[in-house]
């Protein structure tokens, strides 16, 4: 039976309200990304408001930016930034993480010393630290931002998924394995993943938290996505001029990361146990 | 103290140097290796390439890597921490009083966070399932899942903007008086605060719950211990090399949070320059800014290492 | 005589993960009168402890007494507020646990985890208490009694901190004292010492006790009054004697019948057997390989021992005594250090990975917890399927009616090739642990300790497959194992080991009459129905300061 199949026979049940709205809000904004070059109300490049800073109305449902461009429009097409790049780069980041952790765990010895005392050290620079030094010496684009994201927290990736593996590989059936004679692709794949696949999936809904976190983090210092290109991050940077005002422009953005991160958060604490539980 | 903990200590230590290495290696690489040539930097597109070639030799940017590498690192170790690209002045001289002003703003963060999140963190787990610990878990990860600046927007909003308490930019420069002080540091204190303690709330909770549940706990239990006590004497003093690196790894959430806070409240200190130098692309002033933030941290983190093997009661 | 405790259609129910609630316990009622033993019997899963708890007022998480009274000297534990019931803790009831290592806390010393009690309840000044606990060390013979409890739990041995547990729960002159399965975690030559100071410091105080445990011998020494349960329910009670001599409920017999010595059938044409493997100067261990080439830590020590085609060897010992490092490096998963394998007349090497598919295939290894020797998220057909289709190339239906076969073999229904291992009962697990070795159609089969983790009466069925298997397909086996009764039952040699050596090699029939020393206090530290055995039991002082772990 593939993992895919064992996860739907899990998901299937006890799922609580407070995770369903998680999981709706989650699937909302995924939507939106998917959707937003058809559905905007205005052109989000044009200045159609004479008001700068205007305030939320029947014709701007979001209010106005800095230059009168419509908020809800932009919101909606930051949409497709903020999870497109954090989507890609938790891809990348758990991809190879998870790959090099369990190698790590089955094969052991030098080879995985090695590589945790590497990414060890890597994981304990600071990840907005990172993201300032990388901009700064080869600037900033949205492919440099989904590397760069991805390198950051890869380690950490690792690092969960080898405490993971170590611990089914002491399991007798992955002696068994060994004894029959088995590789490492079969012990790796067939023995190991399916028994983490569950905690993996939880932490990758966590990382994505922090990556995009990060990378309106970024953003917000002018140092992520750049124009003509908004996330959300970058709204904020943009209309950072309102807060004295109060104007929707920099609160609605904010309360759009807040909206997808919690909902993710709520989601992943509220998965039945046995998925979230890191000894499993 | 046993021969044994030395050994372990020793190791800790030396682990943290190589650490160390190989983290000036990966700032150095990123900074001087990455494509964006130096000189070209320097002199802008539209120079010659004579002119950049020229720039190039006098800099030593022909030299083998590990030769720039260990030129670098050395200067590093002597106190030599290179001129600015941007203005010419000696990046130590830039660095100096703001680096007591960060210090000083991860300082008070610390005074005010530390006890606070100890105190909900043991609290909660005292009481888990409580209303009280419901609460206190819904407001941390409502706190831990959004952006740093919003929390400093946020306060900027209510207490400047709305409540008009307290004004929106810091100076650290002109203190006089505690009233000032106050003025000044509450703002970047409160977001820091709130960033940090929720990170060490939740682990400190985690670490606590993890050890409650095990067999000798269950044991006090039986004896008819109280819940305080069984806590208290039972479970905490186990549960300190946990903490304590909960402590260490949500104070290392400060350099995120500092880089943020002193942007949006424009104070003085050593992350405000960093982040001005990355749009400058002043690149040894961000190497050095790059390297003060990684040792704090790795400090930080093999105390704490430190601290969790000497409270290990099987190593006494 | 009024009762000490009384319990009444005590009903105690669990939630499930899936938020279902089952009745663990259904309607248990019984009696302890002051100064009684009484002995709580069954597997794993009957309810013994849940219901031990409950004398404390006490429910592990998830569970909840949800009817019933549970009466101590007349106050009902159930209905008590929390804070009373933390007042009879200790005081009037105490509690000594299975596993002593895990129930005192690491980061305090003994002295003040044995005197908190006193200290909870404010019973008696520390410096009294103190003096006290030095006095039940010294009943309990402890060594060192005065300076023991200024030790940190993890410098004094397991057979030592359990009588130390048993000091910390008598510290506050309890008058019930639950014991959950104290000895289970010991070896049988530690074990006598440790049931020997119970029973004296329970009789000389005229303490009432529930004694929780799966072991019926154990049991028959200490206990006036036995209560058999299963799936929650009490199946008999009677007093010892007659349990042991009269026992009317069906499980009751089983259990005895797990008892009774199962001669190995002898065998005509023993003689001219092959030999299959042969073992000479084994050396291994675990641990970096110091100047002289040899493991830090050698746990087998210069072991020769051969199998014939045909024959089982036992490998007995105590935990620790290097019987599973052996086991593990005949299998090639450890290496070794010096000495020859030679299998089938061929040199065997060092590690799986530099022998070859068919050396592989012809030895296999089944592992004691099939709990953690069967992939949780594959299904039995998996589990079968992948050695049939790794060493025999079996595809598709050819396979399919082999894995039948072989769930056939080992006794198990076909309908169970779909499900998981934990959907499976212990016993079913072991059958499919052990058919997945069958499915390579090996000559030997290495089996480290696999009814150890199994309830008696299981055990029992298991053996009887083994031995129903062997004559059918001309098996070998190595069967390692710390339980004499079961090694008897099955093999045609036995060695014994202990620290790392082989210390003697036996035949069932000698086991009576040992001849090495340790061997001698071995068979004899095991117990036996009958219940006097410990009271008449006389080991040498000499051996047992020699090699037991005491």
């Amino acid at each position: 039976m593939t993992p895919s199949v064992t996860l739907a026979q899990k998901f299937g049940y006890r799922f609580s309200w407070v995770g369903m709205i998680g999981l709706s809000i989650m699937l909302l904004w995924g939507i939106m990304a998917l959707i937003a070059p058809n559905i905007i109300p205005h052109p989000v490049g044009e200045i159609v408001d004479e008001d700068y800073f205007g305030a939320i109305s029947s014709r701007f449902w979001l209010g106005s930016d800095y230059l009168g461009r419509d908020m809800l429009s932009r919101i909606l097409m930051g949409a497709r930034y903020t999870v497109g790049i954090s989507l890609a780069a938790v891809s990348i980041a758990c991809f190879s993480g998870v790959v090099l952790g369990m190698t790590a765990a089955v094969v052991g010895g030098w080879f995985d010393a090695a590589v945790s005392r590497f990414l060890d050290a890597m994981n304990s620079i600071p990840g907005k630290l990172s993201g300032l030094v990388v901009v700064a010496a080869v600037g900033s684009s949205i492919t440099v931002l989904i590397v760069t994201l991805a390198v950051i927290y890869t380690p950490g990736a690792y690092r969960f998924a080898r405490a993971l593996a170590v611990n089914i590989n002491t399991m007798d059936y992955i002696t068994v394995a060994r004894t029959r004679g088995e590789g490492l692709v079969y012990i790796i794949g067939s023995e190991i993943l399916p028994n983490i696949i569950g905690p993996v999936l939880a932490d990758l809904g966590l990382r994505f938290v922090f990556i995009v976190l990060l990378l309106s983090g970024l953003s917000f210092l002018g140092l992520g996505v750049q124009p003509p290109y908004a996330d959300w991050g970058a709204l904020v940077h943009e209309n950072v001029g309102g807060l004295p005002f109060g104007a929707p422009a920099v609160i609605v953005p904010s309360l759009a990361i807040a909206s997808l991160t919690i909902s993710v958060n709520l989601l992943i604490d509220n998965l039945p146990q046995k998925i979230r539980d890191r000894s499993a | 103290m046993s021969t044994y903990v030395l050994n372990l200590i020793t190791v800790r230590l030396l682990i943290a140097a190589l650490t160390l290495l190989i983290v000036s290696f990966a700032v150095f690489f990123a900074t001087a290796m990455l494509p964006g040539d130096t000189a070209t930097i320097l002199l802008g597109q539209a120079a010659t390439p004579e002119a950049v070639a020229g720039l190039r030799s006098a800099m030593h940017l022909d030299d083998p890597a590990y030769l720039r590498f260990l030129r670098w690192l050395v200067g590093l170790f002597r106190g030599d921490l290179g001129t600015s690209y941007v203005n010419n002045v000696a990046v130590a001289d830039l660095i100096g009083g703001r680096f007591v002003n960060t210090m000083r703003l991860a300082g008070i963060t610390a005074l005010f966070s530390v006890p606070l999140a100890l105190t909900l963190g043991i609290t909660a787990a005292m009481f888990r399932g409580s209303l009280y610990d419901r609460a206190v878990t819904i407001l941390t990860i409502g706190i831990i899942s959004i952006p740093e600046f919003m929390v400093a927007t946020s306060a900027v909003l209510v207490f400047s903007v709305y409540l008009k308490w307290l004004p929106a930019l810091s100076f650290a420069n002109d203190v006089t008086s505690i009233g000032q002080m106050l003025k000044v540091f509450a703002m970047p204190v409160i977001s820091l605060t709130f960033v940090v303690a929720a990170q060490m709330i939740r682990m400190t909770r985690a670490a606590v719950i993890d050890t409650i549940n095990t067999p000798y706990v269950e044991t006090a239990l039986l004896k008819g211990a109280s819940r305080p006590r069984m806590v208290l004497r039972h479970a905490l003093p186990n549960a300190v090399g946990p903490i304590v690196n909960a402590v260490a790894l949500s104070l290392s959430y400060l350099v995120g949070g500092v880089i943020i806070v002193e942007t949006i409240f424009n104070y003085p200190g050593i992350a405000k320059l960093m982040v001005d130098g990355v749009a400058t692309r002043d690149l040894p002033l961000i190497q050095t800014c790059a390297m003060i933030f990684c040792v704090g941290y790795l400090s930080l983190i093999t105390l704490a290492d430190i601290i969790a093997i000497l409270a290990n009661p099987r190593l006494r | 005589m009024e009762n000490l405790v009384e319990i009444r259609d005590l009903k105690v129910e669990a939630t499930t993960d899936s938020g279902r609630r089952v009745d663990i316990i259904k309607a248990v009622s019984l009696d302890i009168a002051p100064g009684e033993i009484v002995a709580l019997i069954g597997e794993s899963g009957s309810g013994k402890t849940t219901i031990a708890l409950t004398l404390m007022g006490y429910t592990r998480s998830g569970c909840r007494i949800c009817g019933g009274q549970v009466r101590i000297a007349g106050k009902d534990m159930v209905t008590l507020s929390e804070r009373e019931r933390a007042g009879i803790r200790g005081t009037q009831v105490a509690y000594v646990p299975q596993s002593a290592a895990a129930a005192f806390n690491p980061a305090m010393r003994i002295i003040d985890q044995v005197i908190e009690i006193s200290r909870i309840h404010q019973l008696m000044p520390d410096g009294r208490a103190r003096l006290k606990a030095i006095d039940l060390f010294r009943a309990l013979s402890l060594p060192n009694p005065e300076t023991i409890g200024s030790r940190y739990p993890h410098q004094v041995s397991g057979g030592q901190l359990q009588r130390l547990s048993a000091a910390m729960a008598l510290i506050g002159d309890p008058k019930l004292v639950i014991f959950d399965e104290p000895t289970t975690a010991l070896d049988v030559t530690t074990q006598i010492e440790v049931l020997r100071a119970f029973k004296a410091v329970m009789k000389k105080g005229g303490i009432s006790g529930v004694y929780v445990s799966h072991d019926l011998a154990v049991v028959a020494q200490i206990a006036d009054r036995i209560v058999v349960l299963r799936n929650g329910e009490v199946q008999e009670a009677g007093t010892t004697a007659e349990i042991l001599t009269c026992a009317q409920h069906p499980y009751t017999r089983e259990l005895l019948a797990a008892f009774e010595p199962k001669p190995r059938d002898h065998e005509i044409g023993v003689e001219d057997r092959k030999v299959l493997l042969e073992v000479s100067d084994l050396v291994s261990g675990y641990g970096p390989i110091q100047a002289d080439g040899l493991p830090l830590v050698q746990a087998v020590k210069d072991v020769s021992l051969t199998v014939k085609k045909g024959r089982n060897l036992g490998i007995i010992g105590e935990s620790g005594c290097g019987k599973s490092t052996l086991a593990r490096t005949i299998a090639g998963i450890l290496p070794a250090y010096s000495g020859n394998l030679l299998f089938d007349n061929r040199e065997l090497a060092g590690t799986v990975r530099q022998r070859s598919r068919d050396q592989l295939r012809d030895m296999q290894i089944v592992f004691q917890y099939a709990d953690t020797a069967l992939n949780p998220e594959k299904s039995i057909e998996e589990i079968l399927g992948r050695p049939l289709q790794f060493y025999h190339g079996l595809k598709g239906k050819q396979r399919d009616t082999r894995i039948d076969q072989l769930l056939d073999m080992v006794h198990l229904p076909k309908s169970l090739r779909h499900r998981r291992p934990q959907e499976l009962s212990g016993g079913q697990k072991q059958r499919v642990n052990f058919a997945r070795a069958l499915a390579a159609e090996p000559k030997l089969i290495i089996c480290d300790e696999i009814t150890s983790a199994l309830d008696t009466v299981v055990a029992a069925a298991i053996i009887n497959l083994l031995k129903e298997l062997q004559r059918e397909l001309s098996l070998s086996y190595i069967f390692i194992s710390h339980d004499l009764s079961v090694v008897e039952a099955i093999c045609d040699e036995i060695v014994v080991m202990y620290g790392g050596r082989k210390v003697e090699e036996i035949t069932p029939a000698q086991l009576k009459a040992p001849q090495h020393p340790y061997s001698k206090l071995l068979f004899s530290s095991v117990p036996k129905l009958d219940p006097a055995w410990l009271d008449a039991l006389e080991l040498d002082p000499e051996l047992v300061r020699t090699y037991g772990h005491t």
